[in-house]
């Protein structure tokens, strides 16, 4: 275990090395990083002192290596376009994206699972087949149409709830909160649908995947002969044996939905990581998208390795790694 | 000199033996096509995305004007609402935009280059992936090493950010002047850098487990060149897996390109896609011309739900445990 563990963290390790020598590649040869911060009327000697105090003029090993380090203390750089620190406009982006993609995670279980338990129950019912079919809708819908079309369905001409905008928000510590306010609440249902979409599908398939094999197996048919209700062994004794496939995918997919969150940003204008990443890619603002880069692919892959190691503390025969899950890819 | 063997036995009993079939016929007998046939989803499907490919096609020839053309847009045709609308008006069906652009024509066009550039990058990441992983599982050691962690690393990072970075970067890097002429090659190869990956994956599965086998083995003895085996021998046998990967994979490259350039880094506005269409439209959201952005929406949906639908068919048709 000790051998499995050390491997996943070293292979983690080389994944995060990578990414960030693409983000350190980006950074230092698209756009002369002195010429972005210096402004115009700077002197020849001016850029010459910025250049060696940024250490541009050191071996590309010892600026990268130096990359790294200051990117695992958290310290991204200044941003080229508003001249604050990378980090701290991150931080106060966070919670924002944090939130939505909690909530959204969180409808995609509550409706997923079960749509998922009723089209594997009553498999070839005419709502079976209709729920089938809207989840292959589900699965084609492009987030940012679904969030568009809410907004003209419920903003525009019902006027019910808030089309753009995270509403009022509580500060607690550093962490800005909308869930403590009226408007905040509101202003999160929509957002989080439209991100949630495809996710509700996602998991609906996979439950019903697996409950048509878990309730062909003998212990359902065992609880049946044994006189144990037909819905209680369908959604006791049965379901709880999908659920462990659920939450991987879940687990896995909250790395997918931070990013995907950048979509149903630029659709609802949310405060987010995904905003402020748009924003950067449009003014060309490197460093941020360099953070962006990093912070994202690291969440990612840190769930990636925890799920992991999580099947493989729970199922031994994973530990000698042949058959390692494939990455989602979505 | 096989064919000559059968074909002389087939003489010799002439009158019981049948000719060989015609590829269409063979296609018709398939188990493929009778799966086909007893799908209506998977009809209805086929039927959608051809109109869909024949109306994006023959554009030039079918919609009143071009818009693309600036010099046909006249300003008092704008924002003239869907045609059963009180203040429609003939010829725009599905009413104008903001510069009297009629919108069923900027649809047609737009399908014509999403479509383009979801097939080209499904190309492109085909040609890749297969190449890469047949040449990683058949050649093994270091080269398969190097491209499989190479594929780890973009399976590391959402498959969104890493096309919106490559558009970025390139947008940076180009002369103004070259940015727009380049975007649908741009468009192409940065849907398909993160997903060559899975055709790759597969691919070298099934290359390392034939390369072993005795066929292949012989193949090697009486000295067939490397490529030749690869291609005619361990290729075909991944075939299938490959497909269906492929199918869906198109309805995603779709959504991919129609995602990138609503967020304003794939095609530009004087040469739309459905995406950019959508994009423009979204300005127009609480103004209440909701045509301009739900019309395109809706192709873009009927689009993407065919090329799924035909490829959930696909892989339930050639599931052997299925069937």
């Amino acid at each position: 275990m000790i051998a499995f563990l050390l491997k996943r963290a070293a292979n983690a390790a080389f994944v995060m090395l990578a990414v960030a020598l693409l983000a350190f590649v980006i950074f230092r040869f698209f756009g002369d990083p002195v010429e972005m911060m210096v402004n115009e009327q700077a002197t020849q000697a001016d850029r010459a002192e910025l250049r060696e105090r940024l250490g541009l003029n050191d071996g590309l090993v010892t600026q990268y290596t130096r990359f790294v380090t200051n990117a695992v203390q958290g310290d991204f750089g200044i941003s080229y376009r508003n001249q604050q620190d990378v980090m701290v406009l991150i931080k106060e982006r966070f919670p924002a994206t944090l939130e939505l993609v909690l909530v959204a995670t969180v409808i995609s279980l509550v409706v997923g699972i079960p749509l998922g338990v009723i089209t594997a129950v009553h498999r070839n019912s005419r709502l079976a087949n209709v729920l089938q079919l809207g989840s292959i809708v589900g699965v084609s819908l492009p987030s940012f149409v679904v969030g568009i079309l809410l907004i003209l369905a419920f903003s525009v001409s019902l006027g019910w709830l808030p089309g753009f905008g995270r509403g009022e928000t509580v500060n607690i510590g550093w962490w800005s909160t909308g869930f403590l306010t009226p408007s905040g609440r509101a202003a999160l249902i929509l957002p989080s649908i439209s991100l949630s979409t495809f996710q509700v599908t996602l998991v609906m398939r996979l439950v019903r995947a697996e409950m048509l094999e878990t309730l062909r197996t003998d212990y359902v048919k065992f609880a049946r002969a044994r006189g144990v209700p037909t819905a209680r062994v369908q959604w006791r004794h049965a379901l709880r044996n999908c659920l462990m496939p659920v939450i991987t995918l879940t687990g896995m997919q909250i790395g997918n939905l931070i990013a995907f969150a950048l979509v149903t940003e630029t659709v609802f204008q949310w405060p987010g990581m995904g905003m402020l990443f748009i924003q950067a890619v449009t003014f060309v603002d490197i460093p941020v998208m360099a953070a962006y880069l990093m912070i994202v692919s690291f969440i990612f892959v840190a769930l990636n390795t925890a799920v992991d190691i999580t099947y493989a503390w729970v199922d031994p025969r994973l530990r000698d790694d042949t058959a390692r899950a494939g990455g989602a890819n979505g | 000199m096989s064919d000559t063997a059968t074909h002389d036995r087939s003489a010799l009993d002439a009158p019981a033996a049948p000719t060989r079939p015609s590829r269409l016929e063979r296609l018709r007998d398939s188990d493929l096509w009778y799966s086909f046939r007893s799908h209506p989803s998977a009809i209805f499907a086929a039927v959608l995305l051809g109109l869909v490919a024949l109306t994006a096609f023959l554009a030039p020839l079918i919609t009143p004007q071009n818009p693309y053309d600036l010099a046909a847009l006249e300003l008092w045709n704008a924002e003239i609402p869907p045609i059963w609308n009180a203040e429609g008006q003939w010829p725009y069906l599905l009413g104008t935009d903001t510069q009297g652009r009629d919108i069923l024509s900027a649809i047609l066009y737009g399908s014509r280059i999403s479509l383009i550039i979801g097939s080209c990058s499904v190309l492109v990441a085909l040609a890749v992936g297969l190449s890469l992983g047949l040449v990683a599982g058949y050649v093994g050691g270091w080269v398969d090493n190097v491209i499989m962690r190479v594929g780890d690393v973009l399976l590391s990072m959402p498959f969104i950010l890493i096309a919106i970075l490559i558009t970025a970067i390139a947008a940076a890097s180009l002369p103004p002047s070259l940015k727009d002429v380049l975007a649908a090659p741009i468009l192409i190869f940065a849907i398909a850098v993160p997903s060559w990956v899975q055709y790759a994956r597969t691919v070298r599965a099934s290359a390392m487990v034939e390369a072993r086998k005795e066929y292949v083995q012989a193949a090697r003895l009486i000295r067939v060149k490397a490529w030749r085996i690869m291609l005619h021998h361990i290729l075909p046998n991944c075939m299938t897996p490959i497909m269906v990967a492929a199918t869906l994979n198109f309805g995603l490259a779709i959504l991919s390109e129609a995602t990138l350039s609503f967020l304003g880094v794939g095609m530009p506005p004087d040469q739309p896609s459905l995406g950019t269409l959508i994009r423009i439209g979204n300005q127009y959201l609480f103004s209440g011309l909701w045509w301009i952005v739900v019309f395109p929406s809706i192709q873009l949906c009927l689009i993407v739900l065919s090329v799924n639908m035909i490829g959930d068919w696909l892989r339930d048709a050639l599931n052997p445990k299925l069937r």
